[in-house]
């Protein structure tokens, strides 16, 4: 099961009310490399994962809804004192229209997440190399974001959830040796 | 406890222990694609303690910061209470 705890993983903290900066980061809350994604592909893919990277997959898995919790945070922290005026003036009138100043699951040109942006191939390497990518990607989709962010406090978080994505990749480049190690030593007959 | 009230305190040891929660999440991820390195493995258990310490300061300051009885609650019931994480 799993255990919620009242702390964020990092300090989440934003200078100014910024709803355009909230409409390109809901991209990493339900985009195809959003957090989102992210915590979903790992934890499905740990039942069919051989018992050697299954710590891994859960352990990322689970770190992945902690930065679903962060990217919330900063949503709700940039846009939770907006005038629907502001909201329309960022680009977020659509979104207002139908969820007020609500999280919902969709990527910063408003197309809802779907199921079809995470893969189980039920093949380890296949599905590994996928991770690897996604967490490449991910990384790619932070340095887009902070580069056309101006709030210094905002982006300190950012740089912390980009570098989580770094570490993530690596470790899924050593669940790679591993695995290709343990082939190495079956014995076929 | 209201968010209005809460003294910088209990943002600085929040800190302390996001600090020290975060070794061990880093620790637990190398540790699961390196479950032989002894030096880390120590330094998790070290680290283990630590978190479990100053968690416990924190909640008896301040309320329950983990879930389903895994922190014990003053009278009346003190979990559901704000500030939730996002609001701090």
């Amino acid at each position: 099961m799993w255990l919620y705890e009242k702390k964020l993983q990092y300090p989440v903290k934003v200078s100014t009310c910024n709803p355009k900066l909230a409409k390109f980061l809901i991209e990493q809350y339900g985009g195809a490399d959003g957090e989102l994604s992210a915590a979903l592909r790992y934890l499905n893919q740990r039942y069919t994962i051989p018992d050697k990277v299954i710590g891994l997959l859960t352990d990322i898995g689970t770190e992945e809804f902690a930065h679903l919790e962060m990217i919330a945070t900063m949503v709700y922290k940039l846009t939770k004192d907006a005038t629907p005026e502001q909201l329309k003036e960022a680009g977020l009138g659509a979104h207002y229209a139908n969820h007020d100043r609500a999280l919902f699951y969709h990527d910063a040109a408003g197309t809802p997440w779907t199921a079809t942006y995470i893969q189980a191939k039920g093949d380890p390497i296949a599905d590994l190399y996928e991770d690897i990518a996604a967490e490449e990607k991910a990384r790619a989709t932070y340095q887009w974001i902070i580069n056309m962010s101006d709030d210094p406090f905002l982006n300190d978080g950012l740089k912390f959830l980009r570098e989580r994505e770094v570490v993530h990749s690596q470790r899924f480049r050593e669940a790679v040796e591993i695995l290709k190690e343990e082939q190495g030593k079956k014995k076929y007959y | 406890m209201p968010k209005e009230t809460l003294p910088e305190e209990f943002y600085r040891l929040m800190e302390d222990l996001q600090t020290i929660d975060f070794v061990l999440v880093e620790l637990t991820l190398y540790l699961d694609t390196h479950p032989e390195d002894l030096e880390a493995l120590k330094q998790f258990n070290t680290f283990s303690r630590r978190s479990r310490d100053l968690r416990q300061t924190i909640e008896a300051r301040y309320g329950p910061l983990l879930q389903f009885g895994h922190s014990y609650s003053e009278y009346p019931w003190a979990w559901a209470d704000p500030p939730w994480p996002w609001q701090m």
